[in-house]
């Protein structure tokens, strides 16, 4: 590519008047952007803001309405990512595109193959592969499969990926949602080295952590609008929210200490096995007193997401006893989870678009998912009126937008879908509340009302299990921390004093060992 | 990915059938056409051997009956994500009762045998249903597999029961003895002057209440939310407490007691006895019915109509046309199919783009939306 002989202040990418409409919703409104070469570019805005959208007009997904695009000065009407890609634009998509039960080679040639026969293809991909790796510091095994690869190693297959295939501008969409905190250090040292070569880097990211931490310049976007372009050396989090949401935002979360009482939850010695019949929690106790917030700190697939499931009545447990309120709770068939709400359990799950949502249903209809057999819902035939009526109250007092309890699920942003579900689980005054992933994909302003709702039900008295692999959310929420690794739990700590580096390393399995030898 | 704004409900429910329907037509006037054919000539009488006068219409509906039924059938199956192929044999099976006890009664009155059959028919094709069911609930067998393969064993029961149980000694076919009155579901012929000497019965309207109660069942029950919910997403209905193995047992055995009603039609209303293959194929039909008409009651009762009109106009056009036979029937019913739902599809992005670019009051609201948005 021409990179190297172009003056180093020329633009990679330019962006002048892009619009781009889904029917009713302008997703963006004579955007301009331009990308220095050889920067770090962030980009942030809350869910819904366009950031998806714009990116996908520039990689090819979707084609604008109207308005430019320059690649190297250069105008281009990219049709789709093939075109993308022969422009020098890659992109690392949120969820990997990897084929998992290929090696990592199998992986980076697919679809750029050379001839019919693969082996010529994987011959020169080793090569090319192993300059690659080390011209970037991003050292993975070609060999390996992806299926036995950590996240942030496939994270890595998938920027090889792009690199083979000659991109010069890099964008990566929420790359560290799924990573640890020291793998996300990992790729911002390797997104730093891209930068030291020349390379372009567009981030994609809600956490403005990150962006202080890493990029050079910063752009916001709020509702389908770009709001302004930063120097990040120049701003600071408090300025970058206020921009993203367009009012002053708390970022830290106010509570009072808390007053726990009776426990209201308990669990003693529960194994729960996954769907491959592999055993995720192991022999795991504790317990939830009511007016206060336990934590379940570490990192995604440690056995956080099977344990609530088995709390909550929606996988079988292996062995072990829930005790809600004292009264031992039987959970196992695969209508467990209604006994566990008749019990006074509410559950806001990880994945509300799998789990927690219909989102073909109208917003009225998922306001009962799970309550739907209460008598007050009429008998056999559902009380249509009634739901209705609730429902409309509920979107009212929690506040979701737009307003309209006929509007299909999937059509509200992320962060109201989770508030339609906290709704439904809150209303309903549960003796206890499982909270998986609350503010997981949901913008600042939803996150702070969420925080605010949960403590709220803390001071009225009831037992609150969070578990979220964002450490921070738990370290300002919870009164009380369990780090779960490999299954069990490997230590409790008190939020007020741990610091997060005591944390992460018992989340990677460390400190219980040293603490107990 | 379509980046277009759905369609309205009435284009997509009535504008983009119609559209299909007539690009199936097209498609077979040619073949017309190819033949050396006069293709206006053909669907002219295809029309007119459909609605032309009360006899065929009395034709028309009583196919359409049978399809309404088996439409049904696979209708409310699909709600709950389960694919239910085996109506075919469900209504075979539903034959067993619905003939079972109108021998045994026969010599009573309609009234009696009537009701009686019904809850056999039900019965017989709900137990045809539920065991697949039960086999995929329980055993993760797939349905689309099993009811499949329970056609095959419902032809092959039939084929013994008539021949070693229903078949009197005097009576050389596989065919049990004709039913006395009283075990006859009365004809609408005798009510009503049109229709006499057509095979059109009181079961139409049994379809009819039928195609209500569905209506009723999946939108309006609390088992009809549990069965959407399991459709669209079995794990929010795990999340939810519903148990997908009793709702995945209940609904196959409501979409075959559906399926049964066609035993009601045919054995009680027009054969008056039990014969071999009884069902034709209106299963199968039932499949191209509920896909063309959305799994909607409405949709199932128009497409009923349009797939008895074609049976009966079909079955008239090789009289008027002796150039085609019976086999360029089943063509144009195969076109239908295709277009109406295979490739539904097709015309939906024209369509939204069509539609888009017609109505500016769209794009104003779109706008007017849009600014709510950003001052809110």
């Amino acid at each position: 590519m021409a990179a190297a002989s172009a003056p180093a202040d020329s633009w990679a990418i330019e962006l002048e008047k892009i619009n781009k409409r889904f029917g009713a919703v302008h997703a963006n409104k004579d955007i301009d952007l331009k990308v220095r070469r050889g920067t770090i570019h962030g980009i942030v805005g809350e869910n819904g803001a366009g950031k998806s959208t714009l990116m996908s007009i520039l990689y090819g997904f979707y084609t604008a309405d109207s308005g430019t695009i320059r690649v190297n000065g250069e105008v281009a009407h990219i049709t789709d990512s093939r075109h993308a890609l022969a422009l020098g634009i890659g992109m690392v998509h949120q969820h990997f595109m990897l084929v998992d039960n290929f090696s990592v080679l199998e992986n980076v040639v697919l679809g750029a193959e050379d001839s019919g026969f693969i082996k010529p293809s994987l011959d020169r991909a080793r090569r090319e592969l192993d300059q690659l790796e080390r011209e970037y510091e991003l050292e993975v095994d070609p060999d390996a499969i992806i299926e036995d690869i950590s996240v942030g190693q496939q994270q890595r297959v998938e920027i090889l990926k792009a690199l083979y295939r000659g991109a010069e501008t890099l964008i990566l969409d929420e790359p560290t949602g799924v990573l640890t905190p020291k793998e996300a250090d990992d790729l911002f040292r390797v997104l730093e080295t891209l930068r030291a070569q020349g390379k372009t880097v567009i981030l994609i990211t809600h956490k403005l952590r990150e962006i202080m931490a890493i990029t050079d310049y910063v752009s916001v976007m709020r509702q389908g609008e770009m709001v302004d372009t930063l120097k990040t050396s120049e701003t600071n989090p408090e300025q970058l929210a206020e921009l993203m949401v367009g009012r002053r935002v708390l970022l830290r979360v106010e509570k009072g200490p808390a007053n726990p009482g009776k426990t209201l939850l308990e669990v003693q010695n529960l194994t729960v096995a996954d769907d491959m019949g592999v055993v995720r929690v192991k022999d795991v106790s504790f317990s939830v007193r009511a007016g206060e917030i336990v934590g379940i700190a570490g990192v995604s697939g440690n056995g956080q997401s099977e344990l609530l499931e088995a709390i909550t009545g929606m996988r079988d447990q292996k062995s072990g006893k829930v005790l809600l309120n004292g009264n031992e709770m039987h959970l196992r068939g695969d209508d467990g989870a209604a006994r566990a709400r008749a019990g006074g359990l509410a559950h806001v799950p990880e994945d509300r678009q799998r789990m927690g949502l219909v989102t073909q249903f109208a917003e009225w209809e998922n306001s009962i998912l799970g309550y739907h057999n209460s008598p007050e819902y009429g008998g056999a035939l559902l009380d249509i009126a009634a739901v209705k009526k609730q429902a409309a109250e509920r979107i009212a007092t929690f506040d979701v937008r737009p307003a309209n309890i006929n509007l299909k699920s999937s059509l509200f942003s992320g962060g109201n879908q989770q508030k339609i579900v906290l709704a439904r689980e809150m209303e309903r005054n549960p003796d206890v509340l499982v909270v998986g992933q609350p503010t997981r994909g949901v913008d600042i302003g939803a996150i702070e009302f969420i925080h605010n709702q949960i403590i709220k039900m803390r001071d009225a008295g009831k037992a609150i299990l969070l578990v979220s692999v964002e450490l921070d959310e738990i370290r300002s929420l919870a009164d009380r921390i369990l780090v779960m690794f490999d299954g069990t739990i490997v230590g409790e700590a008190d939020p007020a004093t741990a610091t997060e580096g005591e944390l992460g390393l018992m989340m990677a399995g460390i400190a219980n060992k040293e603490a107990a030898e | 990915m379509s980046a277009l704004r759905p369609l309205p409900r009435w284009a997509d429910v009535v504008l983009l059938p119609l559209l299909n329907l007539l690009l199936a037509f097209v498609v077979s006037g040619l073949v017309v056409l190819m033949i050396g054919q006069n293709p206006l000539v053909a669907m002219q009488a295809i029309v007119v051997g459909a609605f032309g006068n009360g006899f065929n219409i009395g034709y028309t509906l009583y196919y359409a009956t049978n399809f309404v039924f088996t439409g049904l059938a696979v209708a409310v199956a699909a709600h709950a994500g389960l694919f239910n192929i085996g109506g075919n044999g469900q209504a075979y099976i539903a034959g067993l009762g619905v003939a079972t006890v109108a021998l045994a009664l026969d010599q009573t009155h309609w009234l009696i045998v009537a009701p009686l059959a019904f809850l056999a028919a039900a019965f017989m094709g709900g137990l045809w249903a539920f065991i697949p069911g039960w086999l995929q609930a329980k055993r993760g067998s797939h349905v689309v597999i099993t009811t499949i393969m329970f056609n095959f064993i419902a032809s092959a029961i039939m084929v013994y029961m008539l021949n070693r149980v229903f078949k009197p000694a005097n009576i050389m076919g596989p065919e049990s003895r004709t039913f006395a009155e009283g075990g006859r579901l009365p004809k609408l012929g005798e009510f009503f002057g049109p229709f006499q000497h057509t095979p059109v019965n009181l079961s139409i309207f049994v379809a009819l209440v039928a195609l209500v109660a569905v209506y009723v069942l999946i939108w309006h029950t609390k088992f009809g939310y549990a069965l959407r919910t399991l459709g669209f997403n079995p794990t929010a209905s795990r999340y939810a407490g519903i148990s997908n193995s009793k709702t995945i047992m209940i609904t196959m055995t409501l979409s075959g007691a559906l399926a049964g009603m066609v035993a009601l039609n045919e054995v009680m209303g027009v054969q008056n006895r039990l014969v071999l293959d009884f069902v034709a194929d209106a299963g199968f039909v039932g499949i191209a019915v509920a896909l063309m008409g959305r799994n909607h009651p409405i949709g199932i009762g128009l497409a009923a109509l349009l797939f008895g009109a074609l049976y009966q106009g079909g079955n008239e056009l090789q009289y008027v046309v002796p150039g085609l036979t019976r086999e360029m029937v089943v063509i144009i019913q195969a076109l239908v199919i295709l277009f109406t739902g295979a490739m539904e599809g097709l015309f939906r992005p024209g369509l939204q783009r069509t539609l888009m670019l017609l109505s500016p009051e769209q794009k104003a609201e779109a706008v007017a939306r849009g600014t709510v948005k950003s001052e809110s």
